[in-house]
C-alpha cells in the first residue's frame, strides 16, 4: 500500500511550518535516511528524512508552499510494484497516518499535545488523603531518660543500624573523627567500616553515591556536616531522590535519610546559617522533618531510617546539645507527618518547628504571667504537614502565629497561614502573623545577629497582637 | 584522534590478532554472536527511526534523543554482561532499554506517554526503568547519572556480590564535576563500575574540541589512578573486548575502569536539532564507512553465515516488532487521571 509522507514535527510546539524545498522528484528512488525535503520554522531550517524505502510516486505540496500543517501528507512513496496512477486516483492512508484515522488515541494526538482536553476527561482528581497514625501511648510507668538531642540522634542510629544491615551511614567525618557535631560517636566502633563511611568533601558526589545506593536497594543515612552544603548536592536530592519513584511509575525510588544540622548556629555568617526547611517542604516526592526535643528526634529519626521515601532530617546546632526527656522503650519509633501539641491552651495558637520552638516555649512562659493562654502546637514535619491539627486549634482559639528561622519570603508560615485563611476563614478573629528570620543574608557581628533572627520578644508581641492586647 | 591501543587495563596482555580500526584488539565473533548483535542494534535503529517518525507525526512529545549510529556500543557492552549487572545512563536511552531486553511496546508506549509505558506514561523518552532488568534508567540531568551508576556499584560492594554496574555518558557529561567526584570515590573505595564515556563528538552542538582540554576520554580518570582504553565504538566487537576486559577488571575487585568508545551520532541532538554545526559530508561519510550495522552485515555475508534471505528476515521480524511497538503506542489510552497522584511517595 502506498505511504503517505506527512509534514513532519520537528519541536514540540512546531504546528506548521514552509515546505522550502524538494531534494526528490517523482520517481526518485529513496531509502531509509534520505533526506528528501527541507522545511522551515521559525525557528530554524531542517531536513526531513525517508522513514521508508520506495519510490516517491507524487510530491503533493509544491515546494515553496506556505503554512503546511503538521501531518499534512506531502508526497506519497510507493512500494515494490505500486503505481503512481492508484495514487493519483485515491491516496490511501496506512496505519501509520494519524491525520486520517479516526480512532480517539490515534488522530488526535496532536491536539491532545496542545490542548490535552481532547482525548481525556481534564477534571484534576482530588488529591488524596492519607491517615498519619497518632503517636505510640507510653505504657504507664515507663522510666524516662534525660538525654541530649545529639544523643537521641546517635541512639537512633545505632538503633536502626542494629536493626537492618542495609542501613547504613556516610558523610565526611562520620567515623574516625566520630562526626563533625559527634552525632555518629562510637557507631564506627560498634558497626566498622563498612557501615559507617568517611566521605571526601564532594558533597554533589556522595549524595548522588547514596541515591544510586538507594535505588539499589539499601538504606543510606547521607550526613551532610551541615545543610549549607547539601546545596551543592540538591540537584541529587531533588531530581534523582525525589522524582524517581513517579518518573519510574512506582517501580524503583530511594529508601534514604538526609540528615545534618540546619539552620543559624551562632556568629558563623550568611553562607552557614540558612534554613531549608522551606524549600525541601516545596517538593513532592520528599518528606521534611524538623524536630526540636530529643525525645521526637530520636522516635522520627527511627521513623526516617523506616521510610521508604526519601526524608530530610534538619537538625539543629544549637538544639544537639540541649537536653530533654525521652521515654526509656525498646523500639520508640514515632508517626512522620504528625503533629505534637506541646502546651494545650484556649487564647491563641502558636505554631513552630525546630529551633523555632526555642523562642515560642519562652515567649509562651511570659504570655502565661500576662494571662494569655497559648496553644502551642510543635509541627515536627514539615512535610506531609500536619494541617488538620492547626485548624482544628485555630477553629477553637480563632488567632495563629507561626515562628520559624527561615526567610519570610514564601517561608513555611505563609503556606500555613493561606491554608487557615482558606480552610478556617470564617474562625478567624485577626489576621494571621508569620514570624521569620529578617529578609537579610545572615550578619556576623553578634548585635545584628540577634536581630536577624526571631526571639522571643517579637513573639510575645506578634501574640498579643493577634489577641488585641 | 589519536587512539591508543588497549593496553591492558588489568595487567593481563591481549594478544589478538585481529584489530578494531583504531588499533584496538577485538573479539572474534562466531556465527550465533553475529546474527545476535547484527538484530539488536537493528531492532534499536529499525525502533529509532519509527521513533523518530512518530515524533514527526505529533505522537511523541517534548525531547527525544535517537541512538542512531551508536548501536555498537551498548550491544557490545550487554553481550559481555551476567546477570545482576547494572546499567544506567542519561537521556539518549532507548538503545539501551531495547538492549537490556525492555520490550519494545513498554519503551514506544512511554515515548508516546500512553498508560502501557515503562513508566506509566509518567517518565517519558528520558526517564524509564526497570527493576526486572537492573536498568536504572534513563536521567535527564548531564552527570547526574555517574553518581548514580557510581552509587549501584557501592551497592554491590555493600553485599559483597561480584555485580558490576555500568555507568553510560557522553562526551558533554564527561565535563561535569560531579563525574570527577565519583571518579575519586570509585577508585579510592575500589567500586566495581564500568564508566562508559560514548564520544560521539559533539556535546549538542558543540564540537568536543571545543568543549573540552582532554579530548582523549579514556585518560580522563589518569589523575584517580583509573585505567582507561579507547574504544572502537563503531565495532561492535571491540566493544565486546574492552567489556570483557572491563567486567574481568572489576569482578576481580581492581575498582572501576573507563572506557572511551569512539563513536558517532547520525541523527541530531534531539528531535528539534538542524545539526548545522557539522557538515553532512561528514555524516555520509560514517555512515558509509563506518555503519556498525552494515560492518555486521558484511561479514555475515562474506562468512556465508547469512543469505540476503537470511537477513531480509531477520528485518522482517524486526519490523514487526517495531511496527507493534508502534500500533501498541498509538492504541493504548493515556494513563488514567488518578495516575496524578500516584507513585509520589510509598
Amino acid at each position: 500500500m502506498p505511504i503517505n509522507i506527512l509534514m513532519p514535527a520537528l519541536s514540540p510546539t512546531m504546528e506548521e511550518g514552509t515546505l522550502s524545498k524538494w531534494l526528490k522528484n517523482e520517481g526518485d528512488k529513496v531509502t531509509s535516511g534520505d533526506v528528501i525535503a527541507e522545511i522551515e520554522t521559525d525557528k530554524a531550517t531542517m531536513e526531513v528524512e525517508a522513514v521508508d524505502e520506495g519510490v516517491i510516486g507524487k510530491l503533493l505540496i509544491a515546494a515553496g508552499t506556505e503554512n503546511v500543517k503538521v501531518n499534512t501528507p506531502i508526497a506519497v512513496l510507493l512500494q515494490d510494484g505500486e503505481s503512481a496512477d492508484a495514487v493519483a486516483a485515491a491516496p490511501k492512508a496506512d496505519a501509520d497516518t494519524p491525520a486520517a484515522t479516526s480512532d480517539a488515541a490515534g488522530g488526535k494526538a496532536r491536539e491532545s499535545a496542545a490542548e490535552p482536553t481532547a482525548t481525556t476527561d481534564n477534571k484534576v482528581p482530588a488529591q488524596p488523603k492519607t491517615e498519619v497514625a497518632s503517636d505510640p501511648d507510653i505504657p504507664a510507668g515507663t522510666e524516662m531518660v534525660t538525654m541530649t538531642v545529639r544523643e537521641a540522634l546517635r541512639d537512633a542510629m545505632a538503633e536502626e543500624m542494629r536493626r537492618d544491615p542495609d542501613v547504613f551511614v556516610m558523610g565526611e567525618e562520620v567515623a574516625e573523627y566520630q562526626g563533625a557535631y559527634k552525632i555518629t560517636q562510637g557507631l564506627l566502633q560498634e558497626f566498622g567500616a563498612s557501615r559507617v563511611i568517611d566521605t571526601p568533601i564532594t558533597e554533589h558526589g556522595f549524595a548522588g553515591v547514596g541515591v544510586g545506593a538507594a535505588m539499589a536497594g539499601l538504606k543510606p543515612i547521607v550526613e551532610f556536616m551541615t545543610f549549607n552544603f547539601a546545596m551543592q548536592a540538591i540537584d541529587q536530592i531533588i531530581n534523582s531522590a525525589a522524582k524517581t519513584l513517579y518518573m519510574s511509575g512506582g517501580q524503583m525510588g530511594a529508601p534514604m535519610v538526609f540528615r545534618g544540622p540546619n539552620g543559624a548556629a551562632a556568629r558563623v555568617a550568611a553562607q552557614h546559617s540558612q534554613d531549608y526547611g522551606a524549600w525541601y517542604s516545596h517538593i513532592p516526592g520528599l518528606k521534611v522533618v524538623q524536630p526540636y526535643t530529643a525525645a521526637d528526634a530520636k522516635g522520627l529519626l527511627k521513623a526516617a531510617i523506616r521510610d521508604p521515601n526519601p526524608v530530610i532530617f534538619l537538625e539543629n546546632e544549637i538544639l544537639y546539645g540541649q537536653s530533654f526527656e525521652v521515654p526509656k522503650l525498646d523500639d520508640f519509633v514515632l508517626p512522620i507527618g504528625k503533629a505534637r501539641i506541646h502546651r494545650k491552651g484556649k487564647d491563641v495558637t502558636v505554631v513552630s518547628w525546630g529551633i523555632g520552638m526555642t523562642y515560642a516555649v519562652k515567649a509562651v512562659a511570659e504570655l502565661e504571667q500576662a494571662g494569655i493562654d497559648v496553644e502551642l502546637i510543635d509541627l515536627r514535619t514539615l512535610r506531609p504537614m500536619d494541617m488538620p491539627t492547626v485548624i482544628e486549634s485555630v477553629k477553637k482559639t480563632g488567632r495563629l502565629v507561626t515562628v520559624e528561622e527561615g526567610f519570610p519570603q514564601s517561608s513555611v508560615g505563609d503556606f500555613i497561614s493561606n491554608t487557615v485563611q482558606r480552610e478556617a476563614f470564617d474562625y478567624l478573629d485577626a489576621p494571621v502573623i508569620t514570624i521569620a528570620g529578617k529578609d537579610v543574608p545572615m550578619p556576623y557581628a553578634s548585635n545584628l545577629e540577634k536581630l536577624a533572627l526571631p526571639n522571643a520578644g517579637e513573639v510575645v508581641q506578634a501574640v498579643k497582637a493577634v489577641c488585641y492586647k | 584522534m589519536a587512539p591508543k591501543t588497549a593496553a591492558s587495563a588489568s595487567g593481563r596482555k591481549t594478544a589478538k590478532p585481529a584489530k578494531a580500526s583504531n588499533g584496538g584488539p577485538i573479539v572474534d565473533f562466531n556465527k550465533d554472536e553475529e546474527l545476535k548483535a547484527y538484530r539488536e542494534m537493528l531492532l534499536i535503529r529499525r525502533f529509532e527511526e519509527k521513533a523518530g517518525q512518530l515524533y514527526g507525526m505529533g505522537f511523541i512529545g517534548g525531547f527525544c534523543h535517537l541512538y542512531i549510529g551508536q548501536e555498537a556500543v551498548v550491544v557490545g557492552m550487554q553481550m559481555a554482561l551476567k546477570e545482576g549487572d547494572q546499567v544506567i545512563t542519561g537521556y539518549r536511552d532507548h538503545g539501551h532499554m531495547l538492549a537490556c531486553g525492555m520490550s519494545a511496546r513498554g519503551v514506544m508506549a512511554e515515548l508516546t506517554g500512553r498508560r502501557g509505558g515503562l513508566s506509566k506514561g509518567k517518565g517519558g523518552s528520558m526517564h524509564m526503568f526497570s527493576k526486572e532488568k537492573n536498568f536504572y534508567g534513563g536521567h535527564g540531568i548531564v552527570g547526574a547519572q555517574v553518581s548514580l551508576g557510581t552509587g549501584l556499584g557501592f551497592a554491590n560492594k555493600y553485599r559483597g556480590n561480584d555485580n558490576v554496574s555500568l555507568a553510560y555518558f557522553g562526551d558533554g557529561a564527561a565535563n561535569q564535576g560531579q563525574v570527577y567526584e565519583s571518579f575519586n570515590m570509585a577508585q579510592l573505595w575500589k567500586l566495581p563500575v564500568i564508566y562508559v564515556i560514548e564520544n560521539n563528538r559533539y556535546a549538542m552542538g558543540t564540537a568536543v574540541s571545543r568543549a573540552s582540554a582532554q579530548t582523549d576520554f579514556s585518560q580522563r580518570g589518569a589523575s584517580f589512578g583509573i585505567p582507561g582504553l579507547q574504544v572502537d565504538g563503531m565495532d561492535v566487537r571491540a566493544v565486546k573486548a574492552a567489556a570483557d576486559e572491563a567486567t574481568a577488571h572489576c569482578r576481580a575487585g581492581n575498582g572501576p575502569i573507563i572506557l572511551e568508545m569512539l563513536t558517532y551520532r547520525y541523527r541530531g541532538h534531539s528531535m528539534s536539532d538542524p545539526a548545522k554545526y557539522r557538515s553532512k559530508d561528514e555524516v555520509q561519510k560514517m555512515r558509509s564507512e563506518h555503519d556498525p550495522i552494515e560492518q555486521v552485515r558484511l561479514r555475515l555475508v562474506e562468512k556465508g553465515w547469512a543469505s540476503e534471505e537470511d537477513l531480509k528476515l531477520i528485518d522482517k521480524d524486526v519490523r514487526d516488532i517495531v511496527a507493534d511497538s508502534a500500533d501498541f503506542a498509538q492504541a493504548d489510552p493515556e494513563p488514567d487521571v488518578s495516575e496524578l497522584y500516584t507513585d509520589i511517595l510509598l
